[in-house]
């Protein structure tokens, strides 16, 4: 894979984006995700209303791919369902593992279809998968279903 | 020789990939390895391979002889008897087997196990588990600003208490060496054993286990041109002998009944079951290639690289390089590119076949006192040149811009 690929706009911005990363008031649910390879670690913080995902935010420390897939994640799951959320995590993990390819579904990842090509540097697999990897532990059990 | 004399020797050096050689700057994980130790390897195999000691005929005893033969030579390659030279996988294996033999049956609740803040994991996991299982206190010999290890942090942590002291003979992440001299005339005063974890020091320069004057000395293989997979244990011989076996198993026994056995001789004692006499020939091979080379060749080339390198990268804005500026130091230099993560860093370097290493580098406690959770590293060997160092600072340039910094 070519750097310029990699470390395209919307992730080195994404990276470094403040938007998403904060210390949230209250949150309903907290959940800490590492890379215990290289480090990287993030607090995903979320406030359900119901099964909804009514805010969240996560503070870390990590690479730009790890820190930037994270933001791009709270800005596509905010006032989504658990369930909405959980879909969007599963199309996430098959666009890495490169067995979603079809359009609509990548259509539905809107910017974080930005490390599709991630699956070709296996060393980087695990810092783009942590924020989603550490959503799906935040909302096990939180659908009623699992 | 010349630099690029010296590169030929290695294989993986000379793989060109998109018109490019790699720039290995990773020895402190492991070491290229030069043609005779692969081919020493491959001729293990083909022409000297069965079980060492056992069977009497021609090829078990071509095995024999040249699994004993590299005993002796590491043995000699560090000053020391055949007999005290034990085989281990890596050095963490080595300090397991102390952990777990000497450590069981000498430390034990309320006494004290000492090492320094800048421990590899493989010199501080297997005390932390010892000292948690027997209740005794682990307690770590600290650096002070300007990364030294003070008199009085060595008289006031190594006390009547302490059992036993385990501390590295160079950082592999500062490249500092701590006050060996001085550990060990403290630790002999108030009794406790020594164990040196000597992984970065053994492949960079001449160690002498009678000059270091440690009880226990450890280092592995791979990061000296050596296959995987073999390493040794040096112990003093009375230490060695008191001490029970670690694994049990075929060869290290002398009499098997149903109920009980008795030990083989040093160093069997410490060898359960089948060894590994193909890495054995490359390590043989590896030691003759230093040799060969000249320790004072390795260590003069290897100074020359260390100190360019840290007088270009300070030259570096937005580099900011780690540890102290006015002492030796070796093998290792610590660093980040400010406001850039170091995996980042290292996948940008990557890309012009320029190999470092980014994260904790196994010393997780080291780099939390250092206020930091991760940073590249850049290590050498004999094969490492000026001109590496040259291409590293130039892609090193381009780092920020990749970043849209
Ligand atoms: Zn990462």
């Amino acid at each position: 894979m070519e750097l310029d690929e990699l470390y395209t706009q919307v992730i080195t911005e994404n990276s470094r984006s403040r938007e998403h990363r904060y210390q949230m008031q209250a949150p309903s649910v907290v959940k800490e995700g590492v890379n215990p390879s290289c480090g990287d670690e993030i607090t995903l913080q979320l406030e359900l209303d119901g099964d909804v995902i009514k805010d969240a935010a996560f503070i870390g420390d990590g690479c730009a791919i790890s820190q930037a897939s994270a933001n791009i994640m709270i800005d596509l799951i905010l006032g989504k369902t658990v369930e909405e959320a959980k879909a969007l995590s599963g199309t996430f993990m098959g666009m890495i593992k490169g067995e979603v390819t079809d359009e609509d579904s990548l259509e539905s990842l809107e910017d974080a279809q930005a490390f599709q090509g991630i699956s070709h540097m296996p060393s980087r697999v695990k810092c783009a998968v942590l924020g989603w990897h550490t959503l799906e532990e935040a909302l096990k059990g939180k659908d009623g279903n699992t | 020789m010349t630099d690029a004399e010296i590169r030929s020797l290695f294989p993986e050096l000379m793989n060109e990939r998109d018109g490019r050689r790699m720039v290995y700057l990773d020895s402190a994980a492991t070491s290229q390895r030069p043609s005779e130790v692969i081919e020493a390897v491959g001729s293990f195999y083909a022409n000297d391979n069965a079980n060492p000691h056992r069977g009497t005929y021609l090829e078990a005893e071509k095995a024999t002889e040249v699994y004993e033969e590299a005993r002796n030579r590491t043995a000699s390659f560090i000053g020391a008897e055949s007999r005290d030279v034990i085989f281990t996988r890596n050095t963490s294996e080595a300090m397991n087997l102390l952990a777990y033999t000497w450590g069981a049956e000498n430390v034990g609740a309320g006494d004290r196990v000492v090492i320094t803040i800048m421990e590899h994991h493989s010199n501080l996991l297997p005390w932390q588990r010892l000292c948690r299982m027997k209740g005794a206190e682990l307690v770590y010999l600290y650096l002070n600003d300007s990364f030294e290890i003070t008199d009085s942090e060595i008289e006031e942590k190594i006390n009547a208490d302490t059992k036993l002291v385990a501390f590295t003979h160079v950082s592999n992440v500062l490249g500092v060496m701590p006050p060996v001299g001085k550990i060990i005339s403290r630790a002999k005063e108030t009794g406790a054993v020594t164990v040196m974890d000597c992984a970065q020091s053994v492949p960079h320069m001449k160690v002498d286990v009678n000059e270091l004057g440690a009880d226990f000395i450890a280092f592995s293989g791979h990061k000296m041109f050596a296959p995987f997979g073999i390493g040794a244990l040096w112990g003093r011989d009375e230490l060695l002998e008191s001490m029970p076996p670690f694994l049990s198993g075929g060869d290290m026994i002398e009499y098997v009944r149903e109920q009980d056995a008795t030990w083989a001789p040093l160093p069997q004692k410490f060898e359960a079951g089948t060894q590994d006499p193909g890495a054995a020939a490359g390590l043989l091979a590896a030691i003759s290639f230093m040799e060969r080379i000249g320790m004072d060749v390795i260590a003069q080339r290897e100074r020359d690289v260390y100190d360019y390198a840290l007088s270009r990268l300070s030259e570096l804005d937005h580099v900011e390089v780690y540890g102290p500026a006015d002492r030796e130091r070796f093998g290792a230099i610590p660093f980040n590119v400010k406001d850039v993560h170091p995996h980042d860093t290292a996948t940008v370097l990557s890309a012009d076949r320029v190999c470092v290493r980014a994260g904790h580098h196994c010393a997780q406690p080291l780099l939390k006192s250092m206020g930091l959770n991760s940073c590249c590293r850049i290590s050498f060997s004999v094969y490492n040149s000026r001109e590496d160092v040259d291409l590293l600072c130039d892609s090193l340039k381009k780092v920020r811009g990749r970043l849209g910094l």
